[in-house]
């Protein structure tokens, strides 16, 4: 594995894998510490978890250089927001729509945004920030820059008009966009195959000339080599690419979601396969970890959680004048 | 002053905000080799090249969000729909991403992007082609609405919009393009937020914006003839609208006449009513009028059409039942 990593020498392969694991633990513990304080109320709306999917945002982000690269997801963002670097202070401070929350308290869980960063949400439509995705893209090309984006959904979003525009488009104008169809196989509570005409996502930008390719997304090393592969082609090419991370998640399609619609086995199966555990157990078995630095690891990231909750806890809501500031400019 | 019509007013706004920022780029349907659906955009591509003047598929929601995505990013977009008709492929990147980014993001976001088009009946075009929308896109916070009436506001307003950090609806009109007016030679900017007393008057207010205001300085002219010195003002910004010179106005007149073209039910044209209504009580000797399009989509018919919009004619009668010159049509509820 990890074919095509840059690393040369066994430190820095560990190093990377090291970076995987924690930015993965640290996805699934912020977000069992926000369905933790969403049952206590402190957390209200919509709360979508990434919790099983960590190793798609860990694994392509980590092929990007956030200087000129962009990322912008949908509204199951925690995950991503996370590894493009946002402090985890200040992604529950916004759970909790405090003040000090990135987004002052008036986006929440679906619209997290960190501009500084590059990472452009957190958005609420499905589908709809396709097309801001492709704009970006055109920015980019505009501005001859060398920047590449990565424009992440889900199953629900591709049979929407948006993603099919966008496609065209950016193959036309050739705009460095790489597509990320993050499949975790339900769109809210419908089955992906019962609402799409194809079960292999991969061909879905072959109609525009697009290339693309399915990927293992609970193995965080081959997501990592293979949207870097893209990424690379993406960015000395200039051409749009697509590619469906296949995933699963374990908790509902909201918290209000006590996922009915499938089947005990069925979770049972992808746990066995649990992104963490699978590199978890790979690191130990090549030395890179003893169970011991992992439980340190935890300990620690799991201090970083509730830190962030007490740093929630004692920020201040936003005071009523917020609420006409920023709607103009 | 060159005389110069509101098409070439256009063009020029776009010309020179484009001569002066790179990133300003304009992007739609037949906006390039077309040189524009309706002469706009005449001659951009030759000057700017296709890399700022870019000709569009038929994907309204797509490229209206991705001039929406180029302007989060450092760009100013200028998107054309050819038509405001077709916008409606387009509301959800306007009302759900364009409007909402800045302030969902906490102030993070600035999205400096302007759409335009002609808005409004034409003629022979039946409903889908005929469509005055400015009520839907007024009603949004987090964007501005332009709806200028002469050539001079079209240029002046245009080139305030690509300046603008805020997304901003453009309202052109279609029969307006070939109307000429008064354009100076040297540059300037038209504000947001002012508009223009058209007509000094003194016996009743008729406020209205966009392509109305030619009806609207007509019914004046005739009423003139009748004894009425009407006051007339333009809007010329729908948002921010400047609700101060219209009281003024009613103020002096005590008489409100409301111009709009779109459907009366929840208009901006309802809606100023309410504001004179409410903000002028003490003032007005009669209720406020509004004169709007009938509440029907727009017949092919040229005959029906005609009788679908506002004219001189029912401009003038409202000022007349304002003034009771006429008598107005008011009935008890439960009275059939």
């Amino acid at each position: 594995m990890v074919k095509n990593m840059k690393v040369e020498t066994a430190a820095e392969k560990k190093k990377l894998l090291n970076k995987f694991l924690r930015e993965m633990l640290l996805i699934r513990r912020f977000e069992e510490k926000s369905a933790q304080m969403y049952g206590l109320r402190k957390i209200g709306g919509f709360c979508h978890l990434y919790i099983g999917q960590e190793a798609s945002a860990v694994g392509s982000i980590a092929a990007l250089d956030l200087k000129k690269d962009y990322v912008i997801t949908a509204y199951r963002d925690h995950g991503h927001a996370l590894v493009c670097g946002m402090d985890p202070k200040v992604i529950m401070a916004e759970l909790y729509g405090r003040e000090t929350g990135c987004s002052r308290g008036k986006g929440g869980s679906m619209h997290l945004f960190d501009v500084e960063k590059h990472f452009l949400g957190g958005n609420g439509i499905v589908g709809a920030h396709i097309p801001i995705a492709t704009g970006v893209g055109l920015k980019i090309v505009t501005r001859e820059e060398d920047g590449v984006v990565l424009c992440y959904f889900g199953d629900g979003a591709i049979h929407q008009g948006s993603f099919h525009e966008s496609l065209n488009m950016a193959k036309i104008w050739n705009l460095p966009v790489v597509y990320i169809c993050e499949n975790n196989q339900y769109g809210m509570g419908t089955d992906f195959k019962r609402v799409s005409a194809v079960e292999d996502f991969s061909v879905m930008g072959a109609s525009y000339g697009i290339e693309g390719k399915q990927v293992n997304g609970m193995d965080v090393l081959e997501v990592y080599d293979e949207v870097s592969k893209t990424v690379a082609k993406t960015r000395k090419d200039r051409i749009p690419s697509f590619i469906e991370i296949r995933t699963y998640r374990y908790k509902g399609h909201s918290m209000s979601d006590p996922a009915k619609y499938r089947t005990k086995e069925e979770l049972e199966s992808y746990r066995e396969q649990d992104p963490i555990l699978i590199l978890k157990e790979r690191m130990i078995g090549q030395r890179m970890l003893t169970e011991e630095g992992y439980k340190k690891l935890d300990t620690e990231i799991r201090a970083i959680c509730e830190e962030s909750v007490k740093f929630a806890e004692e920020s201040p809501e936003p005071g009523l004048n917020a609420l006409y500031e920023d709607v103009l400019v | 002053m060159a005389l110069v019509t509101v098409r070439e007013a256009l063009r020029q706004a776009m010309d020179e905000e484009m001569a002066r920022d790179e990133d300003v780029i304009l992007i739609g349907e037949e906006v390039a080799q077309y040189n524009g659906a309706y002469k706009v955009s005449q001659g951009l591509l030759d000057k700017y090249g296709p890399k700022r003047v870019i000709d569009t598929p038929i994907s309204e929601e797509g490229f209206t969000g991705i001039g929406i995505g180029a302007a989060l990013v450092g760009l100013r977009p200028i998107v054309e729909w050819m038509t405001f008709n077709f916008s409606i492929q387009a509301m959800d990147q306007v009302i759900n991403n364009a409007a909402k980014m800045r302030y969902m993001s906490g102030g993070q976001f600035t999205c400096p992007v302007v759409f335009r088009g002609p808005n409004g009946p034409a003629e022979y075009l039946s409903s889908q082609h005929s469509q005055a929308l400015q009520a839907i896109y007024a009603h949004v916070p987090g964007l501005k609405v332009a709806a200028p009436s002469t050539a001079y506001d079209a240029k002046g307003m245009l080139k305030m919009a690509i300046r603008d950090d805020n997304p901003v609806i453009f309202m052109e009109a279609e029969l307006m393009y070939a109307w000429k007016g008064e354009v100076p030679e040297e540059e300037y900017l038209v504000p947001f937020g002012e508009a223009a007393v058209r007509r000094q008057g003194t016996d009743v207010t008729i406020v209205g914006f966009s392509k109305p205001m030619q009806a609207v300085e007509a019914a004046a002219k005739q009423l003139e003839k009748q004894g009425v010195n009407a006051e007339v003002i333009d809007l010329r910004s729908i948002r921010p609208l400047d609700e101060k010179a219209v009281y003024r106005s009613v103020q002096k007149t005590n008489r409100c006449v409301v111009v709009d073209e779109a459907w009366p039910f929840a208009s901006v044209g309802s809606h100023l009513a309410w504001l004179v209504s409410k903000n002028c009580f003490d003032w007005l000797d009669a209720p406020v009028e509004v004169v709007s399009g009938e509440d029907v989509p727009m017949p092919y018919n040229h005959k029906l059409e005609l009788a679908a919009q506002p004219s001189v004619e029912k401009i003038v009668a409202a000022a007349r039942r304002v003034l009771y010159m006429e008598q107005a049509l008011q009935r008890p509820v439960d009275e059939d």
